[in-house]
């Protein structure tokens, strides 16, 4: 019996809603900064974009003991194996943010070196654009990360995965509390 | 050999390590860097290295590509007796971009967007060295406005990468107080580029024609405001560090190089200044109006890892003193050359004149032509000699643009720097080379 | 106004055609037979750094302006030497035939060309006679081709809009 085994009714609604607090308040990345986006990566953690204040200032070097991967620079295709062997070496829940244009689509590198989009190796949660994103692009993204925390499914299962069950692209009813893909999280306009 | 041969030596597996018993002699003497042969002078025997070690007493084994402690995706792989490294090698690559093919395809106009990519600690190196060698093939003079600022806004980046490299290397030596100092100065000088140039990192501001906007209203107070705080800042972690007995000994005596190893391997920058070289291309072979300014070239004496941090921690300070002396002596005038061709006119202008909008289009459509002609140029970044070639084969696009990274080359140093020395040394002396892997793969 | 360049390599008996570059830099152009020659005379000479090495690829643009005693050929190694002492520069510009890319290593005078050589081999399949260690270093190990060269496409993903309206 795991979490896998929960099925959402009442009794277990307000458990959820602690766990999910738990996972959101304290999601440590890993260390994954690849190019120009990881030195905004390392202010957003430093004194003046303080990510402590989300409980994310803790870089964890080993894979096993990190949550987050925020895939920060362009990804090469010597590196492209690499990365997809540490985020196999995550543990759930894992999340992904692609953070830069450069990890989203390419960037500005459209050419045989940069993998055109860091989705086509990990399944991502969040884009955040820039080139560099500033770090309080960086904050908004991992703010919309802890909301989709809050607003997901406990046992977070992505279509095409080992396991999974639910397909939200084309059974959006399957479990009607489940926010809906299409919905944008809306934080409001970052400064 | 013929080519043939050659090429087929590239089978998967050989940019790894081979064991110690299948390596020959003259491969094992690279560890001590025995290269340094004087064409007229004795060549080290390679008998004379300590090869007694069998194979089953060294280990080789993998640092990185995603390691807390590489810069960037540097991987090592480090052949170890115990604790002690015996020989090393870095394998590059992780971050190859294709930036060289990708300034084939962009206009003059866009080249410096590409090139700032490359060092991304100091960007606006990149782009000087790239304008200058395009001025050079144009053979357009560069106003002196335009020229001071540029030397503003890279002696500005140059305490920027050097507080970057001042806080990593502290994190590095597990002084991570070092870290959030050296982040929050870097702040100040970021904050100062945001408002001069619209971005905090990788500003494609200094182009081939000048600089891309004036300075802003105030700036003189903005950079008084830096230099009157960050030498003070500079004396404190000097007082945090230097006499620090933990950092002493991680760093006195570890990852020493001698003058004439280092200028064997072309290391530059404080790699060569550590270890007693003077050679710092602004005061050797002047460009801007390094000529005009007073400043000191800092040297060291033993070209060890602490030689090297006390060489970047005054240049911060060398920095400064430039930096006051642009404040003070900054001409006025034009900050771009006015040659209708090369740079677009003022935006008000458009309104007024057909020909202004002509050209306005031209430019940032089609870009501007430089004449046949290949030159080299070289400036003095951070990390060393930054160099950019640059092939123009009359139309709008360069034919050939390669740059030369102070850290691609300064690689080539670590072997013989980590011989000897524990892991934990390892860390420390790859932490003092300060590879940046944007413009060592590039 | 000769140079030490220049002077040196008449020194050695080797009188290679020279032109300037942009900007008055001094250019010797040098046979592949006597490229190790030259570079060994011009490090006695006190050119005692290698800055730079790398290769282009002519192939779109082979009528270059060359001396008239040089013959154009694909590629060219250009190598960039720096007198410490003397504060001066010069540069070599070797032609490398295509079908015959081989060019002897300047690893034994100036060990600081080993990753240049690497990555001018990798990026565009000159080789190195003589490098220790003569493996890709930019691309992964199993790469085909040799990205730079320059008929080697960029390798554009052509950028589609999703739901983008048709043409009208």
């Amino acid at each position: 019996m795991g979490l896998e085994d929960l099925s959402h009714n009442f009794l277990t609604g307000s458990l959820e809603e602690l766990v999910k607090w738990a996972r959101r308040s304290s999601v440590w990345p890993a260390t994954f900064g690849l190019a120009c986006c990881a030195i905004e990566m390392m202010a957003a953690g430093a004194a003046d974009f303080d990510l402590a204040r989300f409980g994310m200032e803790v870089f964890r070097g080993s894979p096993r003991q990190a949550d987050l991967m925020v895939v920060a620079g362009r990804v090469s295709q010597k590196m492209a194996p690499v990365l997809r062997q540490v985020y196999d070496q995550m543990v759930e829940p894992k999340w992904v943010i692609s953070m830069g244009v450069c990890a989203s689509t390419g960037g500005m590198f459209n050419n045989y070196a940069i993998v055109q989009g860091v989705d086509q190796i990990v399944p991502v949660d969040v884009y955040a654009p820039g080139c560099p994103p500033s770090p309080q692009t960086l904050i908004h993204a991992i703010l919309t990360l802890h909301e989709k925390i809050r607003l997901g499914e406990l046992t977070q299962r992505r279509p095409g995965e080992r396991g999974a069950g639910i397909d939200l692209a084309t059974e959006p009813a399957a479990s009607g509390w489940v926010a809906s893909p299409s919905t944008a999280v809306r934080l409001g306009t970052p400064r | 050999m013929t080519s043939e041969e050659l090429k087929a030596e590239t089978s998967e597996g050989l940019q790894e390590l081979q064991e110690r018993e299948g390596t020959d002699p003259v491969t094992l003497a690279i560890e001590e860097g025995s290269p340094v042969r004087l064409p007229e002078g004795p060549t080290l025997d390679p008998g004379d290295i300590d090869v007694e070690f069998g194979e089953d007493e060294t280990m080789i084994i993998n640092m990185g590509p995603q390691h807390p402690s590489t810069h960037g995706v540097l991987r090592i792989m480090l052949e170890l007796e115990g604790e002690t490294v015996l020989r090393s090698k870095p394998i590059i690559g992780y971050l190859h971009t294709g930036m060289e093919k990708t300034g084939e395809e962009l206009t003059y106009v866009q080249g410096a967007t590409n090139v700032t990519r490359m060092d991304y600690l100091s960007p606006l190196h990149n782009e000087l060295v790239f304008s200058l060698a395009v001025e050079a093939l144009l053979g357009i003079e560069m106003p002196p406005r335009a020229t001071w600022i540029r030397m503003l806004m890279t002696e500005l980046n140059r305490i920027s990468s050097h507080l970057l490299w001042m806080a990593t290397n502290g994190m590095d030596l597990a002084s991570t107080s070092m870290m959030i100092y050296g982040f929050r100065d870097r702040e100040m000088v970021l904050s100062f580029f945001e408002k001069t140039t619209g971005l905090r990192m990788n500003h494609d501001y200094i182009r081939p024609g000048g600089v891309a906007a004036d300075l802003p209203d105030g700036w003189e107070d903005d950079v008084m405001a830096i230099v009157e705080t960050i030498p003070g800042r500079v004396d404190e972690y000097d007082e945090i560090l230097t006499g620090q007995p933990i950092f002493k000994h991680r760093t006195e005596g570890v990852g020493i190089i001698s003058p004439e190893l280092a200028v064997a391997m072309s290391a530059t920058g404080p790699i060569l200044r550590a270890s007693g070289v003077a050679w710092d291309l602004r005061r050797a072979m002047p460009y801007l109006a390094y000529d005009e300014v007073d400043f000191d070239v800092i040297v060291g004496t033993v070209g060890d890892t602490f030689d090297r941090y006390a060489v970047r921690l005054n240049e911060i300070r060398e920095s400064c003193k430039i930096v006051r002396q642009c404040v003070e002596r900054m001409p006025l005038g034009d900050y771009r050359a006015q040659d209708k061709k090369v740079t677009p006119p003022p935006r008000a202008r458009i309104d007024e004149s057909m020909e202004a909008l002509i050209h306005h289009f031209k430019i940032f459509t089609r870009g501007f032509e430089v004449p046949t002609g290949e030159v080299y140029t070289a400036i003095e970044s951070p990390r060393g000699e930054l160099g950019c070639y640059l092939v123009a084969d009359g139309s709008n696009k360069p034919y050939r643009m390669h740059i030369r990274a102070p850290s691609f080359v300064n690689l080539q140093s670590l072997p013989p720097l980590l011989r000897g020395g524990l892991i934990a040394d390892a860390v420390a002396v790859i932490s003092s080379v300060d590879p940046v892997m944007g413009e060592v793969d590039r | 106004m000769t140079t030490m360049g220049a002077s040196a390599a008449e020194l050695a008996g080797l009188t290679e055609s020279s032109s300037t570059g942009a900007g008055g830099q001094e250019v010797l152009h040098v046979t592949r037979e006597r490229y190790l020659e030259v570079a060994g005379a011009l490090r006695s000479a006190g050119f005692e750094m290698c800055a730079d090495l790398c290769v282009v690829d002519y192939l779109r643009h082979f009528e270059r302006p060359l001396p008239q005693a040089v013959t154009p050929e694909r590629f060219e190694v250009v190598v960039n030497l720096v007198s410490l002492e003397h504060h001066q520069r010069v540069r070599l510009r070797v032609q490398v035939p295509d079908g015959d890319p081989v060019v002897p290593t300047l690893f034994n005078l100036y060990p600081g060309t080993e990753n240049m050589e690497r990555e001018a081999f990798d990026l565009y399949g000159v080789c190195f006679e003589g490098h220790p260690d003569h493996t890709r270093i930019l691309m992964p190990d199993d790469w085909e081709g040799h990205p730079l060269r320059k008929d080697y496409s960029v390798g554009r993903v052509p950028v589609q809009f999703k739901q983008a309206p048709g043409p009208r």
